[in-house]
């Protein structure tokens, strides 16, 4: 009996502990708001597809890519790989039967439901419109939209992070089987382990200046507002204290699904396996020290630039060092296009151009230029969404199998992955040349000699969402009709394999003990 | 608004050339290390197919040195693009000694602008090209970007101080003027042109529409108008520090700091006298705040500077 058959009912879902089922739900929940955050990029980019604003007016606008910022980052991105995979695969790749805090866990689904109440509440009382950053003193004294309603949700679902995040933290240190010392785990639970201190030490800190931010557009207390004896850009800096390392929350767990995937349809053991760990950890670690990177010209000092430039260096070299090592993880392999595979490899070439991109905005006088401009918009979207949403999918894709006890349709899946990568690359290349040219964010006017790129990326984003929809119908589809998935359809090698598909309510029959590293992988050994 | 006409962007100012510099520099460093680590895997994932017939005997699964060398390779590459940035960054900030001073003031949606001499424009900025100009930048309201992408240059508008940059104008001609910081409603449509003339063409051009008076001789007006020369007048009854010289020189206050009377001090002495109160004076200065607008503050600025 699978845990999928462990109970029919409503309730023996909503009320469920078992972290696999709550991946579930995270994946249900999220999908749900991906498509709402899609929803609002569509409409931009049809904005966009010409220079005049004809489509919807300058409020409309400013709403749009406010609901799509908040919707993405907080109710998708954070927690799409840590909530949903990582829920699922934590405990079963440590070869634990649950997480530390099975009730902590349903509560945390539950409390990002309310946040998720509070962004659809906003919508439906007419939007907000100050940027998913709420810089002040434009939230608190000058915007006549919902914005504490919004940041009410950002802030409750803040506390779902902190809940997963501790959850995994204990998981990880007290519930290891046997044998699983912390250089036996696989890079995936490396990466949550990392994720998770960064949603414990940074969510507290956007809560605490959220609620700061509302009581002074509540109240009037002066904290940000320099009329009020405030200064804004002590926002900025507790803004980014957080908001910085939640890059690192998105693209932390991506990078373990990369090299998941890579090193078992390699068929070779991930290249560099400590200096990997030590990468995962390096970059949580100067992730929290480099937040001035986002504030060259606001106004701060120019040696705060420099000390903030020069850190932001530095956690780009365990980044290189990662895409080296999955490079070299190629090396002799015997490698396998299947679906999980391009997905991870198109994260790999994604994650590189945003990661070279960031070395021209980490440079201090080139960001004075290209700062606030598509270039930046460009350089994000490549690390969280060609990053973090590739790699999403690609895990998906390698544990469907497990999750749900069903195949997915491979050559659907393997079209669908490169629609992903030329849409994604046509959307937002073009964005690039766009900041280079001066084309500020946030217009949704703009010089008519730029037209032509951006219909290029308009036109690149309706093909984007194409791939985005293939999975949802297909992955449905498989849902209910798949072939039935074997225990290990990829010949892998991590625990969560040993077990059946989908596994038992309580992971395994027999608690599996761990004898040796991870990834023995052969490529001389090609499975059938 | 219209767009320059060249294709790829004007470079128009002295700084642009050498920030245009590191980027292509980059452009060609990074552009190579994607082509370079592309075909590696493009290469790797041919040749080590499932199924080929290539070598795969020892396959490494780590290599020490190799690893190492492809740590601090990067490392010093990095730091080396970190110090060009760095000094390019820096010479933007350089005060330029001597430079003509012009004042912008950002708000809901438009950027405000007065030369010294009281010429004011809307929208436009009038430079005379080949002449290193200090723009001071300040804001009514919430925080704007002064960006001109021709010039290279952004600098936040941050409420409750002043920012600046140092540009000096290479080329004749007209540019984008811009706002790049999010403002609400109509923020695409914040900013208009920077127009650069010939210098005797802009001395005439800032000679034809100048006010009555200078910016230091509104600044006294409104000095006036504000009231403050009951207390700041020498031969005032009531003891008020005299103001006379006071710009740029070494003001010793009540709790021991010293600070330089500079365009930020002025400002808060008028907003937020009980702030920076000086030795010897009782705090008795009221706050001026919601009375002088942004324009007036750097208007007194500029007749304390003449003093």
């Amino acid at each position: 009996m699978s845990y999928l058959t462990e109970g029919f009912t409503l309730g023996s879902w909503l009320f469920t502990k078992d972290h696999k089922r709550i991946g579930i739900l995270y994946a249900l929940a999220i999908t749900v708001f991906f498509f709402l955050g899609g929803i609002a990029a569509t409409l931009i980019r049809l904005e966009l597809a010409t220079p005049a604003g004809d489509l919807v007016g300058a409020d409309t606008y400013n709403k749009l890519f406010t609901l799509h910022g908040v919707v993405m980052v907080w109710f998708f991105l954070i927690p799409s790989i840590p909530s949903t995979l990582g829920n699922f695969l934590v405990p079963l790749m440590i070869g634990a039967r649950e997480v530390a805090f099975p009730r902590l866990n349903i509560l945390s689904w539950w409390i990002y439901v309310l946040g998720g109440l509070f962004v659809v509440a906003t919508l439906v009382l007419g939007g907000v419109d100050t940027g998913w950053t709420f810089y002040t003193p434009y939230s608190t004294m000058f915007s006549n939209s919902y914005v504490v309603m919004a940041a009410a949700g950002v802030f409750v679902v803040g506390f779902s992070s902190i809940l997963t995040g501790l959850n995994f933290i204990v998981t990880i240190h007290r519930m290891r089987a046997p044998g699983m010392t912390w250089f036996r785990m696989p890079l995936f639970v490396w990466a949550m382990y990392a994720t998770s201190l960064i949603l414990v030490l940074a969510t507290p800190v956007l809560a605490m200046t959220l609620t700061l931010m509302a009581v002074e557009r509540l109240w009037h207390v002066g904290i940000f507002d320099p009329a009020l004896g405030g200064d804004p850009l002590l926002f900025q800096h507790l803004f980014w204290f957080y908001s910085h390392p939640a890059v690192y929350i998105m693209v932390l767990p991506a990078m373990g699904v990369a090299s998941e995937v890579i090193t078992c349809f390699a068929r070779k053991r991930v290249f560099g396996y400590r200096f990997m760990a030590y990468a995962i950890l390096g970059i949580a670690g100067f992730g929290f020290l480099v937040w001035g990177h986002h504030m060259f010209v606001s106004g701060q000092s120019i040696y705060a630039g420099m000390v903030f430039s020069l850190l932001s260096y530095m956690v780009a070299v365990p980044s290189a060092i990662k895409v080296f090592n999955w490079t070299a993880t190629l090396y002799k392999g015997s490698i396998e296009f299947s679906a999980p595979m391009i997905y991870a490899l198109g994260f790999v070439g994604l994650f590189t151009i945003g990661g070279l991109t960031g070395l021209f905005l980490a440079a201090l006088a080139v960001d004075v230029h290209l700062t606030d401009t598509y270039f930046v918009v460009a350089h994000f979207h490549y690390i969280m969404v060609g990053g973090t949403v590739m790699a999403y999918f690609g895990g998906l894709h390698f544990w469907w199998p497990k999750v749900t006890g069903r195949m997915y349709p491979e050559t659907l899946a393997r079209v669908a992955a490169l629609v992903m990568f030329f849409g994604f690359n046509l959307t937002f290349f073009p964005q690039y040349i766009l900041g280079y040219l001066g084309m500020p964010r946030r217009y949704h006017e703009y010089s008519p000699d730029l037209q032509l790129l951006n219909v290029l990326s308009s036109a690149g984003a309706s093909i984007l969402a194409v791939g985005y929809l293939m999975p949802l119908a297909y992955l449905t589809w498989a849902m209910f009709h798949g072939k039935r998935a074997p225990s290990n359809p990829w010949h892998a090698k991590g625990l969560e394999w040993a077990t059946t598909s989908p596994p038992p309510k309580d992971n395994f029959d027999a608690m599996p003990e761990v004898p040796r590293v991870p990834y023995e992988y052969d490529p001389r050994e090609t499975p059938a | 608004m219209t767009h320059p006409p060249e294709w790829l962007l004007p470079a128009a100012s002295e700084g642009a050339g050498r920030i245009d510099a590191l980027f292509f520099s980059l452009l060609a460093l990074t552009g190579f290390v994607a082509v370079a680590i592309a075909l590696v895997a493009l290469v790797f994932c041919v040749k080590y197919r499932r199924g080929s017939a290539a070598d795969r005997s020892d396959p490494p699964s780590q290599l020490k040195a190799l690893e190492i060398a492809w740590s601090t390779i990067p490392l010093v590459i990095f730091i080396g693009i970190f110090v060009w940035g760095a000094r390019v960054y820096a010479s933007l900030y350089q005060p330029a000694d001597g430079a003509m001073k012009v004042f912008a003031v950002g708000k809901q949606w438009m950027w405000r602008i007065e030369h010294a001499n009281g010429r004011r424009e809307i929208d436009e900025l009038h430079l005379p090209v080949d002449e290193p100009v200090r723009i001071v930048i300040a804001t009514e309201d919430v925080i704007h970007s002064f960006y001109i992408p021709a010039f290279r240059v952004k600098q936040d508008a941050v409420p409750g101080r002043y920012t600046g940059l140092t540009v000096t104008p290479t080329r004749v001609g007209t540019y984008e003027l811009l706002c790049s910081e999010y403002c609400g409603t109509d923020h695409a449509r914040m900013g208009g042109h920077v127009i650069v003339m010939p210098k005797a063409q802009f001395a005439k051009w800032l000679a034809e529409g100048a006010p009555a008076g200078s910016m230091a001789a509104q600044g006294k007006a409104t000095f006036q108008r504000l009231g403050c020369t009951g207390c700041h007048d020498p031969r005032s009854s009531l003891h008020a520090p005299e103001l006379a010289g006071l710009f740029g020189r070494a003001v010793h206050l009540q709790d021991g700091r010293t600070v330089i009377a500079d365009e930020a001090y002025i400002r808060d002495s008028i907003l937020l006298p009980k702030k920076d109160v000086v030795a010897g004076f009782e705090p008795v200065m009221p706050s001026y705040q919601g009375q002088a607008s942004e324009g007036d503050l750097l208007e007194l600025i500029a007749y304390l500077r003449a003093q």
